[in-house]
């Protein structure tokens, strides 16, 4: 099919003005926030109405062209990367907050909704939706549920996956289907559970109801410096070991520190070797007794300094540090590469000391942040993307962690996805038969395998020619796929 | 006697088909299994358990005594609370039936906690979705998916399952309020941040349990107010096991799942648990009326009874889910070898 008919085709349905094809229209959707992968997409549509996806996705699926969907492009793993000879079906239209019940504590959006937006008009109940991934102020709700988003919060509160109580969702042929409802189960598969962290393979968000919480009445952070990673990491096991699941818990190391403080002037210790921030919440009289047994076990863990925000501007405070870690090394570094692997706690030390010696060995320094409370690591490999090799040695550098990760018992990714980015690694992760289910369970709801194609999962031929080769500037995979 | 595992593949891959059971304690609410089924309970034991990671390790056929003793001499626990049916209770049919107890209101069900599973699919190959770790995006959540899926997925051979720390201190508040009143606080406690671990209404008395530290529990007993309960961790558990008589009736039992705030005279009720989201109710011998009941509020029904006075037991699905449901059993079982007696399970008329 030429394109001229194609975008005819897909004017029967969707306003003109919303397919996007000139150049220079197209171009700010080339890549999402892994931006060294760049694929300007054959078309952009912006649709306004189910009625719209449904009709995309018919069109696109009897033309044999791939549609990827992209809510705010914040996704860090290149899984709204879009496809050279596809359509990008930006879901930014969708930003309704459909419907709040506060006696059921649900909000029903539409996935452009940001995600800081929901907790944000449901605050004046005295609710709020918990997953809060650094990226909250702009990224999408339809995002979240494609990526399985986490946050510093999620070891109490749980992933998207357990604050969703269903989607709505466009099949590949059009068709709308939910999955989920307000009842706490549905009867047969639990395909709400299939479908979120799906990364944009098996079907297109429509709307999302979320589950809120109410705020809880009192919350404290406690700030701890070790001069020892170990024993920082000791201490998070014995804060849960004495039967503590604290709100947050976070952990960086010296680099990290330096160069988060230089930023936002938290107070943090540059002397330490790593410093914790552990946060408790619940009632007054909850987090005062919870609060006195992490002090005890911090103290007891070898903790050199121990200061408790004394009000909530300083408890603020404490975390915007943390979460302005990424800004913040991208001030002292043009680059860096952030990853993303989740390991077993008990091997903490051991993952560092590797990656010590691998900073050393591919000559790029390395700063790290860690959901201490989870395992999640995300070391950030500062690099220069001018100085010929550098890209390249980040890239080598990231490949190796994340097997380390996997050596240790643990995941490639824990929550920004597989996308473009670590499809080499799941073959590091999972044995051909695994990938080959996968594939499977992918053809149950795409057979043609018209959505976000050559993400996520590898094919087997990739897996056995390609071993560490990665994807450079839309050199892309899936040149089976019929093409315009 | 032979092991499970290689039986299992063995007959699969000779294109032999092979029925399942654990224990068989949770057939009143799954399908039937034949007499000749396979039992997991040989393939049992404990792999892995590390209290500060907050994971167990085990094979399908270790029993839920097992590991909630294990859990329980480190102060932890199973937060969603599950069933007992009988001692033999296996892990596998912990996750097949995807059943949890009256603390998946404030903690979530057995798909919330669920972190990795080794499987035999329909081709034979022994496979591992997932993992140890709390957070693991990698993949497609092939385990979440095997949660309540009854076995038709694939053969569960092994389930790492996340646990929590078992509460400092539990106590039970009991009210007396008709249960349209009973919802109505319950939404209300609902909006605070309360330490309410489990509610359970019948008969017009309210119980709700809060679970914490000593100072939190002690101060929500002064907000909620009400009486307290003797013999409240009895009572938790046959509420938990349905072995509570009130769970004891002539007529056929239906368990309903609606929306928490439906109102309490879409139906005759038994007993509501949940804050609302779960009811009991009954009906006389082939009457099918509680499907309607639940579909009118969004919510679905299933018969409990163990003798089965209907054949479709359990709510039709809408049919894009239906042939969803379908094409992903065929995915893990192209050649329908995994208990084939549950065709139709999900599309019964």
């Amino acid at each position: 099919m030429n394109i001229d008919s194609f975008i005819e085709t897909l004017a029967l349905g969707v306003a003109r003005e919303r397919i996007l094809s000139s150049d220079a229209a197209r171009a700010p959707y080339e890549c999402d926030g892994l931006t060294m992968f760049r694929v300007r997409p054959k078309l952009v549509v912006l649709p306004e109405t189910t009625k719209e996806v449904s009709h995309v996705l018919k069109t696109c699926k009897a033309a044999g062209v791939p549609v990827v969907a992209r809510g705010a492009g914040t996704g860090l793993s290149g899984g709204a990367t879009p496809h050279a000879d596809g359509v990008l079906l930006v879901m930014a239209k969708f930003n309704r907050i459909v419907a709040v019940d506060p006696l059921a504590r649900t909000a029903r959006v539409e996935p452009g909704v940001r995600n800081l937006a929901i907790s944000e008009a449901v605050a004046p109940l005295g609710l709020y939706y918990a997953p809060d991934p650094s990226s909250q102020i702009a990224c999408s709700i339809g995002g979240n549920i494609a990526e399985n988003s986490g946050g510093v919060h999620c070891l109490k509160y749980g992933l998207t996956v357990h604050n969703v109580l269903a989607v709505t969702v466009a099949l590949d042929d059009g068709e709308i289907v939910t999955f989920g409802s307000d009842a706490p189960d549905s009867p047969g598969l639990d395909l709400l559970a299939l479908i979120i962290g799906s990364e944009g393979l098996l079907a297109i968000v429509l709307e999302v109801t979320v589950r809120l919480l109410p705020k809880p009445e009192e919350t404290k952070v406690v700030m701890a410096s070790f001069d020892d990673i170990e024993k920082a990491g000791a201490a998070v096991s014995a804060i849960i070991a004495r039967g503590i699941i604290p709100a947050g818990l976070e952990m960086m190391d010296k680099p990290a520190l330096a160069a988060v403080e230089d930023f936002v002037k938290a107070g943090y210790p540059l002397d330490a070797e790593a410093l914790l921030l552990c946060e408790v919440d619940g009632s007054v009289d909850e987090v005062a007794d919870e609060l006195a047994k992490v002090e005890q076990v911090l103290r007891d863990g070898g903790a050199t300094e121990l200061r408790i925000a004394r009000d909530d501007a300083e408890r603020l405070l404490f975390w915007k540090g943390r979460k302005s870690a990424f800004p913040a090394v991208g001030r002292i570094s043009p680059d860096y590469y952030c990853m993303d692997g989740t390991i077993p706690r008990k091997h903490l030390a051991k993952v560092l000391k590797r990656m010590a010696e691998m900073s050393t060995e591919y000559g790029l320094r390395c700063a790290n942040v860690f959901h201490a409370g989870d395992g999640n690591l995300h070391p950030l490999i500062l690099f220069d993307a001018n100085v010929p090799g550098e890209l390249e040695r980040a890239e080598a550098f990231g490949a190796a962690i994340l097997e380390l990760s996997v050596e240790v018992g643990g995941t490639i990714t824990g929550e920004h996805g597989v996308g473009l980015e670590k499809i080499d690694q799941m073959c590091a992760q999972f044995s051909r038969a695994e990938l080959a289910q996968f594939h499977a369970l992918k053809a149950a709801f795409d057979e043609t395998g018209i959505l976000n194609p050559g993400k996520a999962v590898p094919t087997l031929n990739r897996c056995a020619e390609f071993g560490h080769l990665h994807v450079h500037h839309g050199e892309l995979p899936h040149p089976e796929l019929e093409r315009f | 006697m032979a092991d499970f595992v290689a039986e299992v593949s063995e007959r699969l891959l000779a294109g032999t088909s092979v029925s399942v059971i654990g224990a068989g304690s949770r057939t009143r609410v799954g399908p039937a299994r034949p007499a000749n089924a396979l039992s997991s309970r040989s393939h049992q034991g404990v792999v892995h358990y590390e209290p500060t990671e907050l994971v167990i390790t085990a094979k399908a056929g270790t029993s839920l005594t097992e590991i909630e003793s294990m859990l329980a001499a480190e102060g932890q626990m199973l937060a969603f609370e599950p069933p007992r049916f009988a001692d033999e209770s296996t892990f596998g049919g912990v996750v097949a039936s995807g059943l949890a107890g009256p603390r998946r209101v404030a903690m979530g069900g057995v798909r919330d906690h669920i972190l990795g599973v080794r499987l035999i699919n329909g081709l034979g190959e022994h496979l591992r979705f997932g993992g140890e770790v709390m957070k693991n995006v990698a993949g497609f959540d092939v385990s979440r998916l095997q949660v309540g899926a009854f076995g038709q997925l694939g053969v569960l051979t092994e389930i790492s399952m996340k646990v929590l720390p078992a509460p400092e201190v539990e106590e039970t508040r009991c009210f007396q309020l008709m249960a349209e009143d009973a919802l109505a606080r319950l939404h209300q406690w609902g909006q605070k941040p309360l330490p309410i671990s489990a509610s359970h209404w019948r008969d017009g008395m309210l119980m709700v349990r809060l679970s914490g530290t000593a100072r939190g529990v002690s101060a929500a007993m002064q907000i909620l107010g009400g009486d307290p309960m003797l013999d409240a961790v009895q009572f938790w558990r046959g509420v938990r096991d349905l072995s509570d008589p009130v769970f004891r009736t002539d007529l056929p039992l239906w368990r309903l799942a609606v929306p928490p705030t439906t109102p309490a005279t879409t139906c005759p009720l038994i007993a509501m648990d949940w804050h609302g989201g779960q009811r009991w109710t009954v009906a006389p011998q082939g009457d099918r009326s509680p499907f309607e009941w639940a579909q009118n509020v969004g919510g679905h029904a299933r018969c409990e009874a163990p003798e089965r006075p209907v054949s479709n037991w359990q709510q039709t699905l809408p049919e894009g889910v239906a042939r969803l449901n379908r094409r992903i059993r065929f995915a893990m079982d192209p050649n329908g070898l995994i208990n084939p007696e549950d065709e139709g399970l999900h599309h019964a008329n």
